[in-house]
């Protein structure tokens, strides 16, 4: 995973609460079995309105996506996070995130940054009269700029550390094989396994 | 999960025994997983990223693979005609065959929805740890096991290590206290709870459902609450194991035998929240209060009673609501104040990961039994798995639904989500068993309105949204005998 320290880009605000991940990517597009090539597939449905934000300039060129609370709800589908990214994404702003979203996000560098309501209020003030602003996302300060608007953003610790250092779970995890295996042989006798197969 | 001094909540000590190592300076436990369920869409990319990486799948012990998403639910010994969704397939069953999963494909007895699958096999037990990459994975805390849906990265993390980093929940309670009137079942109770704490409450938590309504429910309506516990924004839903869930496992294929059995069941009976546990929050339902419920909106937090009307967005208070709200009845293309029951629709779909288990079949065929369905309706029945299809016409409900007009397809999850040709069509209404309600779920364009089973089966009478008491009675019958008690 490549780290991330800061992004800067075209801001785009999505007035909307409950984004769910049906509307980021819907199911059609996930019967690909690559992991990019999904810039189509992002807002598939809405994109279809020439009205929607994706299809105006200039914020059809934007990187960082400013949206209403609950964003990324419904399925796990890891795919929302491969679209938002091969489209250009780096960053979305939200004062809720779901949870499984939030975690997908942190594991492909994106950046999930919780923002307070209030504080997106502003930001969709700011990107709406003056189009093309670009946000910067900082993710060492935990800090929004857009225009004269500077707000705070929560994202845990472990997740900011990973992006600033662009480290690999599974690789991080091997680090404790040797406790995988102890726990592995402490695992009770009763629980099920798969294998051998049907009889 | 958080500290506390006094006792712990079932999910944590499920929690407890899982941890291999603890994450210290904000960094997450690193959990071992008891059970790993595959499919064939959240997996290619995952089996991928092993090959380029060189490394192997840990437990292929520990793995089981389905075939659900993509399956036609029609003429199934034909090649799927979607070469999109048959390469997606062929690509699971590549990869099964190389990293030695077992696969239930297509045909098979035991092929079916994921969720439906795991139980049936007796896979699903109290006290595991259930990953898939599917956010329904929530359903198999109805057995007591902490069971949640994960990302792609995540099921690549649990091939390659049988592990999964997490920060711990928090915890809720969702206590329904009483008792639940005819013809209101679980899928009412779970979807008042979504109403009542929204789609993001559960966002962090962990839920548990408790109190003598749930106590009350059978293993197959508590999978229909925790099922949806995503819904709610919760990761999973957690009810305690108790005789209701041994006795549905005692005998099942993969359930403990001889001495594991009674070493199993005394570890299950301790996987009780202590009764000086402290919640994070709690949330009370009166289940006596509870009326069939049905969704009106394009997110499943937007239902109602189905005796109430269509709400206008002014009736919300917070202007993120209000907007949502508006927006939806636009798309629903519903006038506030119009009486649910007055709703039309075009299609009712029995099926999916929520509602397509044997009982849920057995409910809707005493209600639709010996009527007519309305003429313009129609109506597809998808048992959840091949052995439920199997199980259900041995009963011969195959033939209720039949001579009622209904079509009886093969397993998988079909409609839910529409990824194979079972699809609404722009503008079609369906009132629909399954969980999700938004825009284009279930095609695009398509209406979604969610609703139980009883629900179902009614408004497939009478082709508005109702519910058996609104039938007339059968010749012979005494009025209102056709209500099925609580599912």
């Amino acid at each position: 995973m490549e780290k991330i320290t800061t992004h800067t880009g075209i801001g785009v605000p999505l007035r909307q609460s409950n984004v769910d991940t049906d509307q980021i990517i819907p199911a059609v597009y996930l019967k690909r079995i690559t992991r990019t090539g999904f810039e189509d597939a992002l807002f598939a449905g809405w994109r279809k309105n020439p009205e929607f934000i994706l299809n105006q300039e200039p914020y059809s060129a934007g990187s960082v996506l400013v949206a209403g609370p609950d964003f990324g709800t419904g399925s796990s589908r890891e795919h929302a996070v491969w679209a938002l990214k091969d489209y250009g994404f780096r960053a979305v702003l939200s004062s809720r995130f779901a949870d499984i979203f939030r975690g997908n996000s942190g594991k492909q560098g994106l950046v999930a940054a919780q923002v307070g309501q209030d504080d997106i209020e502003l930001i969709w003030k700011v990107l709406e009269e003056s189009p093309g602003t670009e946000v910067t996302v900082d993710l060492e300060a935990r800090t929004v700029i857009c225009g004269t608007v500077t707000a705070p953003f929560q994202i845990d610790d472990y997740t900011r550390w990973r992006l600033l250092e662009g480290l690999d779970d599974i690789g991080l995890t091997l680090r404790h094989e040797q406790d995988i295996t102890a726990f592995e042989a402490r695992r009770p006798g009763f629980k099920p396994t798969t294998l051998p197969a049907r009889s | 999960m958080a500290e506390h001094a006094a006792g712990r909540t079932l999910a944590e000590k499920v929690w407890d025994e899982h941890v291999v190592t603890k994450g210290s300076d904000g960094a997450p436990d690193l959990l071992y997983i008891d059970l790993h369920l595959v499919h064939e869409v959240t997996s290619p990319q995952a089996f991928e990223g092993l090959r380029l990486a060189g490394r192997k799948l840990r437990r292929p012990d520990l793995t089981i693979a389905t075939e659900d998403h993509n399956t036609p639910t029609l003429a199934i010994d034909k090649p799927i005609a979607d070469p999109v969704s048959r390469t997606q397939i062929e690509t699971l069953r590549a990869n099964c065959a190389e990293f030695g999963v077992r696969l239930h494909p297509l045909g098979d007895a035991e092929q079916g929805i994921v969720h439906v699958v795991g139980p049936q096999l007796g896979l699903t037990q109290p006290g595991l740890t259930v990953v898939c990459g599917d956010s329904h994975t929530s359903t198999h805390g109805a057995f007591g096991a902490l069971a949640m849906g994960i990302g792609t990265s995540e099921v690549e993390h649990v091939m390659a290590t049988q592990t999964l980093s997490l920060k711990p929940f928090k915890t809720m309670a969702i206590n329904v206290e009483g008792t639940l009137k005819p013809g209101v079942t679980s899928k009412d109770i779970i979807l008042a709870v979504i109403a009542k704490i929204g789609t993001g409450g559960g966002q962090g938590y962990v839920l548990e459902y408790r109190g003598s309504a749930i106590r009350s429910l059978s293993m197959e309506a508590r999978m229909t609450i925790c099922n949806m516990s995503i819904e709610a924004g919760a990761r999973a839903g957690m009810v305690a194991p108790d005789e209701t869930t041994f006795a549905y496992l005692k005998g099942k294929p993969h359930a403990p035998q001889g001495a594991d059995w009674d070493a199993a069941v005394e570890h299950w009976k301790s996987l009780v929240t202590d009764e000086d546990a402290v919640f994070d929050e709690e949330v009370f339902l009166d289940a006596n209060e509870l009326e069939p419920f049905v969704t009106w909106g394009t997110n499943p937090g937007q239902g109602v009673s189905l005796s109430e009307s269509v709400p206008s967005p002014e009736d919300f208070g917070d202007e993120n609501a209000r907007a949502a709200a508006e927006r939806a009845l636009e798309y629903m293309d519903l006038q506030a104040g119009t009486p649910m029951k007055d709703i039309r629709v075009d299609t009712v779909f029995l099926g999916s990961c929520t509602n397509s288990r044997i009982e849920d079949l057995r409910i809707a065929a005493d209600i639709i039994r010996g009527r007519q369905k309305d003429p313009n309706i129609r109506m597809m029945v998808v048992p959840g798995s091949a052995r439920v299809r199997l199980e259900a016409e041995a009963e011969g409900l195959d033939r209720v639904f039949k001579d009622f007009g209904a079509e009886w397809r093969f397993a998988g999850c079909s409609m839910c989500l529409g990824m194979n040709p079972d699809q609404l069509e722009p503008g079609e209404r369906c009132a629909s068993t399954s969980n999700r309600n938004f825009e284009g779920r279930q095609g695009k364009g398509g209406r979604t309105h969610l609703v139980s089973p009883v629900v179902a089966a009614a408004t497939a009478v009478r082709g508005t949204l109702s519910s058996p008491s609104d039938l007339d009675p059968l010749p012979g019958a005494a009025a209102g005998s056709t209500a099925t008690a609580a599912a």
